[in-house]
């Protein structure tokens, strides 16, 4: 299928052309400032806002699941942002400017091609999201106290699952037509209708956000086994996050697989 | 064996017939010319044979298989060269043509010492560690060259391969093409007919989405170029010699008028010793001065405007 030669070839893109590393500090200072923000905005109200010493008592002392929160809204909100801007133009610039053309007359499969954008964009937002989340780690452990390792690292599972998603969706996108600025278009939009979809609460439950949901609760310490117990999704019960989770792989499977088939239809 | 076999391949874009049942055939081992003007569907099919479009109806062809199919089964055997070369900007040739040999499969050592050859042979030895992006025209056009050699192929599909060169460079590729005579069979589009004539042993001439003519370069020449006078007036008289020229066109030994320059015309001919007696006396009455007038030896140049001339263009 020679992925090998293609994912080479992207992996030596995401760094030469400093994807990785625009990810990778992104999502680091995010990482930094989550906990920092969570221990210091009732200070940062108390000293600038007026009547800051009044307004200071109405809210709780901050804690290591305010924490939790702050990493999360803020991993997830830029991390979306980011995975639509590094994917949209992945396909549909090499078919504009030719050089998809170029490297497929050789035998380099169509799929190979897509599946080695995929692998490297992966790698990119888990690597990033490693440091990420061994900033966030390290600043909340120090600012609020001990936090559960493996509860930390589920979180920063589902946030890359949960990132993975739009990176796949983006790439169908960018599959489908040759115009970046289309390509992104369409990624906001799919972006923007699962946001309000999401809104909604008997859809929402089975949509990728109810991931960040699952991380939240993970990443506080619920334990990923218990939270992930196959009981409520055999019963049917509300509140399960299997469902969001397997809508979740599905959208990253099919939207890979129509990529490729959609792919091996186009001329070049 | 054929190299490359096209049969009655038609393909459309919308309401436009790029290829209209184009037919043909090139030898193991023969430098072909694929001639035709611009929009005549020599990209496409080009394109086709690469796997990258697919033809509507018709087959074609690599070396006994079948390129119809899409899987691209022929893509070891070829070395393509598109007609505007793009390579991934941030890479450096080195890279490029290391990356190339990763796709074909070739070892390390392997690609590192058909890298160094390339780029030798390219003349790019010393932007070796350049970032494509920087590189000009003729440097790319010289890169897509080596990339396109990197499987030592057997067919080298070529697509306007000196368009974008200056002479010096047209005549280093045009030499290399050469000097693959033999080793591999080159399928060449162009439109610069000097180019043709200079390297080509087989010509086709595709007008239209149909294939015109094909034969051996020499027999073309002897079978179609119609005899040509080449004359040209006194400067001032471009005129005079456009609307002479004009009143010819009811001579039944007339067959078509091309200008080179504005004071110089090339008249074919089908009747040599008619058009002999009557050409200079026709000129000289209408107010001509003519500097030369001499019977010279057809080109391809006359052959293929003849041609597609014939076809209306």
């Amino acid at each position: 299928m020679s992925f090998g030669p293609a994912f080479h070839k992207e992996w030596l893109e995401q760094r030469r052309t400093y994807r990785l590393l625009i990810v990778a500090v992104v999502l680091l200072l995010f990482g930094l400032m989550s906990p920092l923000l969570a221990r210091y905005t009732p200070e940062i109200i108390r000293l600038a806002a007026p009547k800051g010493e009044e307004l200071i008592k109405l809210i709780p002392p901050p804690t290591a699941g305010d924490a939790v929160d702050q990493y999360l809204k803020n991993i997830t909100q830029f991390g979306v942002l980011l995975a639509l801007i590094m994917t949209m133009g992945t396909m549909s610039l090499e078919k504009d400017r030719g050089t998809a053309a170029l490297m497929l007359s050789k035998p380099l499969s169509r799929t190979a091609f897509v599946l080695a954008k995929f692998a490297s964009l992966a790698l990119t937002f888990a690597l990033s999201l490693l440091l990420a989340g061994a900033a966030g780690f390290y600043y909340t452990w120090v600012l609020f106290g001990p936090l559960s390792l493996p509860g930390w690292l589920g979180l920063n599972l589902l946030v890359l699952l949960f990132l993975l998603v739009f990176v796949a969706l983006s790439l169908l996108c960018s599959t489908l037509t040759k115009s970046q600025v289309l390509a992104g278009g369409m990624s906001f939009g799919l972006w923007l209708t699962l946001s309000l979809l999401g809104a909604f609460p008997r859809i929402g439950d089975y949509l990728p956000r109810q991931l960040t949901d699952w991380a939240a609760r993970v990443g506080k310490g619920g334990g990923l086994v218990s939270l992930g117990d196959l009981s409520p999704l055999i019963d049917g019960r509300n509140g399960s996050f299997w469902p969001a989770l397997a809508v979740s792989l599905g959208l990253i499977v099919g939207s890979l697989l129509a990529a490729c088939l959609i792919f091996k239809q186009q001329e070049l | 064996m054929e190299a490359i076999r096209i049969e009655a391949l038609r393909k459309r874009f919308g309401s436009v017939k790029a290829l209209d049942g184009l037919s043909l055939a090139v030898e193991t081992g023969s430098i072909f010319g694929f001639l035709g003007p611009n929009g005549a569907g020599k990209t496409t099919a080009i394109r086709i044979l690469t796997g990258l479009a697919r033809g509507d109806e018709g087959r074609a062809w690599i070396s006994g298989v079948d390129v119809m199919g899409g899987d691209g089964r022929t893509a070891r055997l070829i070395g393509y060269l598109p007609q505007d070369p793009t390579f991934y900007p941030w890479m450096t040739a080195a890279e490029m043509l290391d990356h190339v040999g990763r796709v074909f499969g070739l070892a390390a050592a392997e690609r590192r010492r058909r890298t160094g050859e390339l780029l030798e042979l390219a003349g790019l030895a010393g932007a070796a560690k350049r970032r494509v992006g920087g590189f000009s025209g003729g440097m790319k056009q010289r890169l897509g060259i080596a990339q396109a050699l990197v499987n030592r192929p057997a067919i080298l599909l070529l697509d306007e391969p000196v368009s974008s060169l200056d002479p010096f460079g047209r005549k280093e590729l045009l030499d290399l093409i050469e000097g693959l005579r033999g080793r591999s069979t080159v399928f060449m589009s162009t439109h610069i007919l000097a180019d043709v004539e200079r390297v080509c042993d087989t010509v086709g001439i595709i007008d239209r989405g149909r294939l015109t003519v094909q034969a051996p370069k020499k027999d073309l020449l002897e079978k179609y170029a119609a005899p040509v006078f080449a004359m040209e007036a006194d400067r001032g008289q471009e005129t005079a010699l456009r609307s002479w020229t004009e009143s010819l066109a009811p001579a039944p030994w007339l067959d078509s008028v091309v200008f080179p320059e504005a004071n110089t015309v090339r008249v074919l001919v089908n009747d040599p010793a008619k058009a002999k007696l009557e050409l200079l006396a026709s000129a000289v009455g209408a107010g001509l001065v003519i500097t030369r007038f001499e019977l010279v030896k057809p080109t391809l140049e006359d052959v293929f405007l003849k041609l597609v001339s014939k076809g209306g263009n």
